[in-house]
């Protein structure tokens, strides 16, 4: 412990909790200040009005209190969501799963990076009417649209993570004697986790749009419905509070994805 | 040349006075390496490390060196050749050998203790045992209070003694160590030579060590193995007969410590251009 106190760096260590403390305070600051901001020209943008379909801040956000004071919120959640999660954790064990396999074998790789190449530059909205041809407007349909959009940069991104982990630390681990599957579980995949998980955000991202696209496109339903019958009835505040809400709900479970990545399988990034 | 240098084209040769031991514990028979490409990098290198010496490979950068101690630890495939550990032949990395990076490898997301652990973890040592291992080997590099911390917490030096404590924790009989003070800063790297070779009078090992900095080779070692240019052979074989029982400002003005740091720069100078 001695040791301790004399090094220069531990000295550093141990005075920085409190500083870290009050740069996290500074950092919400600034991030609440970001929101009020925008929430404030949002309000003035509204008030000019820069156009008659364009509402207020306050007026979006009474609607939303409005809709869900009578439960017309929450029913839109409960029907976009089912199709919105099945989709995702189809999307996130096939694609990680898929772009792992990439990663490990060069077979699989050849065999499978083209299609998910073509998949991610494809504008999935045109294919969106054919899979509505095969699918009927039923769930299915749904869910596949919300797969198309996320698979690809999931399975792309987990594979270009595996490909390019730290070749050091695999040498490391077969000269402590590790065994291939050790190899997998305690060094491959903890390295590449921060690659995969990017491109897990970015496929939740993705499969967002594409529930939403599908409500849209298919049949309307939940959120997308919300959108549409509040235009259609030039209801400006409640399909304003329909689209915030989504991309609000959207922000958050991103948000969730890294805190679940910095809890459990990277801890060393809350200390960074 | 002077007294303490003999051309060795093969076989093991006398030591110094501290040794454990003079049986050899690794021989390396006729080793060549050639990468694809047609790069020679190792050309009939025989030689062998007695149990209980430090010795160093030395010479210029290209001549192999990194190679050769890959190929001893079996991470590497010679292309012609054996290597021999305790008699049985080398076929990969074997629990009688362990490992010091030169860019550490330590695993970023986990903590001092949990690397230092890594090698017994590979082995299936249970959490409890192989915990109390870690933190004996992290108190003996000099390390303890940081059992919790991740190594981007930690300075260049320290996280070489990580990377010791964890090839030290698998308990091998041959510690092999490629340039490992090579990214630490002068002041901490001699710090650290010290502190090795205090480890040394505690820990009945071997060592092979690759390195580039001739001070480093003669202060350290009990026989300092030259390598030529590439394509790469053994030039030379120095045996330094330093008295190290004295501080290590004295080891450093010693006559003998001067003299054959000189005489092995005027053998490696003809290597540079």
């Amino acid at each position: 412990m001695d040791a301790r106190l004399e090094d220069p760096i531990a000295a550093q260590l141990a005075a920085q909790p409190g500083e870290a403390a009050r740069s996290r305070h500074q950092i919400l600051w600034w991030r609440l200040a970001s929101i009020a901001l925008f929430c404030g020209a949002w309000e003035v943008a509204g008030r000019v009005p820069i156009n008659l379909a364009f509402p207020t801040f306050s007026s979006t956000i009474m609607a939303f209190g409005e809709m869900v004071a009578d439960g017309t919120m929450l029913k839109a959640y409960g029907l976009t969501l089912q199709p919105l999660v099945i989709g995702l954790i189809v999307s996130a064990v096939l694609g990680i799963s898929t772009g792992v396999a990439m990663g490990l074998r060069k077979s699989v790789e050849w065999m499978a990076a083209p299609i998910f190449i073509v998949l991610q530059a494809a504008p999935v909205a045109a294919v969106i009417p054919m899979v509505t041809f095969v699918y009927g407007i039923g769930l299915t349909a749904k869910v596949i649209s919300v797969c198309l959009l996320a698979l690809p940069v999931i399975v792309l991104n987990s594979y270009k993570a595996v490909a390019n982990v730290n070749p050091s630390l695999i040498t490391m681990c077969s000269s402590f004697l590790g065994s291939r599957w050790q190899q997998i579980i305690k060094i491959i995949l903890p390295d590449a986790s921060p690659v995969i998980f990017a491109g897990l955000r970015l496929g939740i991202g993705a499969g967002f749009v594409g529930i939403i696209l599908a409500e849209l496109l298919i049949t309307p339903t939940g959120i997308g419905d919300l959108i549409t019958y509040h235009r259609a009835v030039a209801n400006y505040g409640h399909m304003y509070a329909a689209t915030a809400s989504i991309i609000v709900f959207s922000a958050f479970t991103l948000s969730a994805l890294q805190w679940v990545e910095e809890s459990w399988i990277r801890p060393e990034k809350k200390r960074s | 040349m002077v007294a303490v240098t003999r051309k060795v084209p093969r076989a093991a040769d006398p030591h110094g006075e501290n040794m454990a031991s003079l049986e050899s514990i690794i021989s390396v028979r006729g080793i060549n390496k050639i990468y694809p490409g047609q790069v020679h990098a190792l050309k009939d290198v025989d030689l062998d490390f007695s149990a209980g010496a430090l010795t160093s490979l030395l010479g210029p950068s290209g001549c192999g060196k990194t190679t050769l101690l890959k190929i001893i630890a079996g991470l590497l495939e010679p292309s012609t050749g054996d290597v021999l550990v305790k008699g049985r032949k080398v076929t990969g990395p074997g629990p009688e050998r362990a490992f010091v990076f030169q860019d550490f490898a330590l695993m970023p997301w986990a903590t001092v203790l949990r690397n230092v652990g890594f090698g017994l973890e590979l082995r299936g040592v249970a959490e409890a045992k192989r915990h109390e291992t870690a933190r004996r080997y992290i108190e003996q590099v000099g390390l303890a209070g940081f059992e919790d911390k991740y190594p981007h917490e930690l300075s260049g030096g320290m996280r070489q003694r990580v990377g010791l404590a964890r090839a030290l924790a698998v308990d091998a009989d041959v510690l092999l160590l490629d340039e490992p003070f090579s990214a630490v800063d002068e002041q901490t790297r001699r710090k650290f030579q010290e502190d090795l070779l205090r480890l040394r009078e505690v820990e009945r090992k071997t060592f092979i060590f690759v390195t580039h900095s001739i001070e480093e080779a003669v202060y350290l070692s009990d026989r300092i193995v030259l390598l030529s240019r590439r394509p790469g052979r053994v030039s030379q074989v120095i045996t330094p007969q330093i008295d190290r029982s004295g501080s290590p400002d004295e080891i450093r003005r010693d006559r003998a410590y001067l003299d054959t740091v000189e005489e092995i720069w005027q053998g490696l100078r003809h290597f540079v251009d």
